[in-house]
């Protein structure tokens, strides 16, 4: 059985067909990566899978535990974190106070400040700011908080949208650096939904294309890569 | 800028502005100045005009903690948040006058046992009316409110001014549509004086303490309580607080419970003061209150209360102040004018309030 495990899932914008019928599988311990043109519907599955979207139609398990009728701030006491696109961090709330919303759902005290101290050895500058408001930080450290507050949940999937969106390549790179020690180091079970085909690819175990809605290549990250479609579409070969 | 090229820059409409705001504030001082040089008031007229105000501003306050409360969540003016008032001092009526046949609220003095009973009574009151108004509010919001989420804001806006109308003939069907006296707590009569004629009535002091020590409670809550964080998530990005596994609707209706406990409470407030209640009497102090939160910045929590007591000691001290002045016979009546005067002075020359950040950037 797979951690997550997405079936056959059709999802709706009023009367727009976004998702037609997207199957994937995350195993613990993964990388698993989508990408895809803009209004491929990448975003749509993540909240789809979140609990924002509700499907008409198919399944979303986690462990085996069908989650689709579960309200969104159920789904996340499961252990499924959405960090969503444009970071969305509570801009009036301190640094502080951001990581501690991100543990709202968790009555273990010592557990969340040993979660907050490993937040701030990951991103040291989060450290120096925490009693500024998110507001003030600068792109690149409110996508840290952004991550940093969905690590406070402790999340068993962690779910990215566009991490990467609207930061200088310096950045970038240190994103994805830290993506990878997330799931090197702590062992955090990531999907990532990318527009930055080929960073993504290269962090990633595995990856699914997605093309209007519906599942068009999947594989290891690393055939992808190597895929003449994937070049052609989406690495600018 | 050269100044010529900013002066091209006004609009006609800012010109009429500017010489209406400079009006007033003419009228405000020469009245003022008149008033001073009449000597008519002394220290301690002053005084008591200033305790007065502080007393009717913490429960302009109180009350204006609701609006703010709700708005920042909403981005919703409750407009029937004056009958939730209603709701508790006009049911607290019954459990008053109850009390008060038991001898409870009877005292010689403060200091002794049946003095402690009388407060306790009166914090009995309190909670009691908190209760009734909270429960209110939030069926309010359960029935009226949430199946409108999502709809243009216009909507739960005429809603409210709906719900404003049925609770108040709600009230006037259930208690009838005179006015019922509150029992008179006597002791509160006694004034504390300080000597050199300054003086404090107790009620006056009972109302203010009551209030510092709500609104103490409620920033506590606020900022120190998990449900208080909830609050303030929901505040800022409702879906971004979903994904930190915040139920946004039941933290939507504690903020209706919150809002409507501290109106509960302000409807004894009142009615100690005051002595009567009647299925109208929220409609005033709801509108000065939602003024109070207008001024304060609306959303904003401190600007609430600076709101609130400002604008009562606006009320009381103007009159007085720079009416009389200008020879105007009875100036009290015209407290109502000052204060809704304040409100669309406010909304020309400053919409987002003495604390109010910009709303362009949230909208």
């Amino acid at each position: 059985m797979s951690l997550l495990e997405v079936a056959g899932v059709h999802t709706y914008y009023g009367n727009i067909h976004a998702l037609k019928g997207i199957s994937l599988a995350v195993e613990a311990g993964e990388i698993v990566t989508l990408i895809g043109a803009n209004g491929a519907g990448k975003s749509t599955t993540l909240k789809t899978i979140s609990g924002l979207l509700r499907p008409r139609e198919g399944a979303v398990h986690l462990e085996g535990t069908d989650l689709l009728r579960e309200p969104a701030h159920e789904i996340v006491r499961r252990g499924i974190v959405h960090v969503p696109e444009g970071r969305r961090i509570f801009a009036r709330l301190s640094v502080r106070d951001n990581l501690a919303a991100g543990a709202i759902t968790r009555d273990d005290k010592a557990g969340v400040a040993a979660d907050m101290e490993m937040v701030y050895e990951t991103f040291p500058r989060l450290r120096e700011r925490r009693r500024q408001a998110g507001g003030t930080l600068s792109g690149g450290e409110q996508q840290m908080l952004a991550i940093g507050r969905g690590l406070m949940g402790k999340p068993r999937v962690l779910l990215l949208d566009e991490p990467s969106m609207g930061l200088a390549p310096i950045l970038v790179e240190e994103i994805f650096d830290i993506i990878r020690r997330l799931n090197g180091d702590q062992g955090v079970t990531i999907l990532l939904v990318e527009q930055n085909a080929l960073a993504a690819l290269d962090v990633a175990d595995r990856g699914y294309v997605l093309e209007t809605g519906a599942i068009r290549l999947e594989g290891p990250a690393a055939e992808l890569r190597t895929n003449p479609e994937v070049i052609e579409a989406y690495l600018g070969g | 800028m050269p100044w010529s090229r900013r002066l091209r820059r006004l609009h006609p409409t800012d010109v009429i502005m500017g010489i209406v705001g400079a009006s007033v504030i003419a009228v405000v001082l020469y009245g003022s100045y008149e008033t001073l040089r009449s000597g008519r008031y002394d220290g301690t007229d002053w005084f008591s005009f200033l305790v007065a105000g502080l007393t009717q501003g913490s429960i302009y306050a109180l009350i204006a903690l609701g609006y703010t409360l709700v708005y920042g969540i909403l981005r919703m003016i409750n407009f029937a948040h004056g009958e939730i008032f209603t709701a508790g001092a006009m049911t607290t009526f019954y459990l008053a006058t109850w009390l008060s046949g038991k001898g409870w609220l009877t005292a010689d003095r403060l200091g002794s046992a049946a003095g402690a009973r009388v407060l306790g009574t009166i914090v009995l009151l309190i909670v009691f009316s908190a209760l009734i108004s909270s429960i209110v509010a939030v069926v309010l919001e359960r029935v009226a409110y949430r199946p409108l989420r999502g709809a243009p804001r216009l909507i739960p806006l005429i809603t409210a001014i709906g719900a404003s109308f049925f609770l108040q003939y709600t009230l006037r069907g259930l208690y009838g549509s005179g006015i019922r006296p509150y029992p008179d707590v006597s002791v509160l009569n006694r004034e504390l004086t300080f000597g050199g004629g300054y003086s404090i009535a107790m009620d006056e002091v009972v109302v203010i303490g009551s209030a510092f020590v709500l609104m103490l409670a409620l920033v506590a809550f606020v900022q120190g309580t998990r449900t208080g964080m909830a609050m303030r998530a929901v505040a800022e990005d409702r879906q971004a607080a979903a994904l930190m596994g915040i139920d946004v609707d039941r933290t939507i209706a504690t903020t209706f419970a919150v809002g409507g406990a501290l109106a509960g409470a302000a409807g004894v407030l009142y009615a100690l003061l005051f002595r009567q209640t009647q299925f109208f009497m929220g409609f005033i102090p709801g509108l000065k209150a939602f003024t109070a939160a207008v001024l304060g910045g609306i959303g904003n929590i401190p600007g609430a209360m600076l709101g609130g007591l400002f604008l009562g000691i606006a009320e009381s001290i103007g009159p007085f102040l720079f009416l009389e002045g200008l020879g105007i016979p009875s100036p009290n009546q015209l407290k109502d004018a000052i204060a809704f005067t304040m409100l669309v002075l406010v909304l020309i020359f400053r919409p987002t309030g003495i604390l109010g950040e910009r709303v362009s950037k949230r909208a």
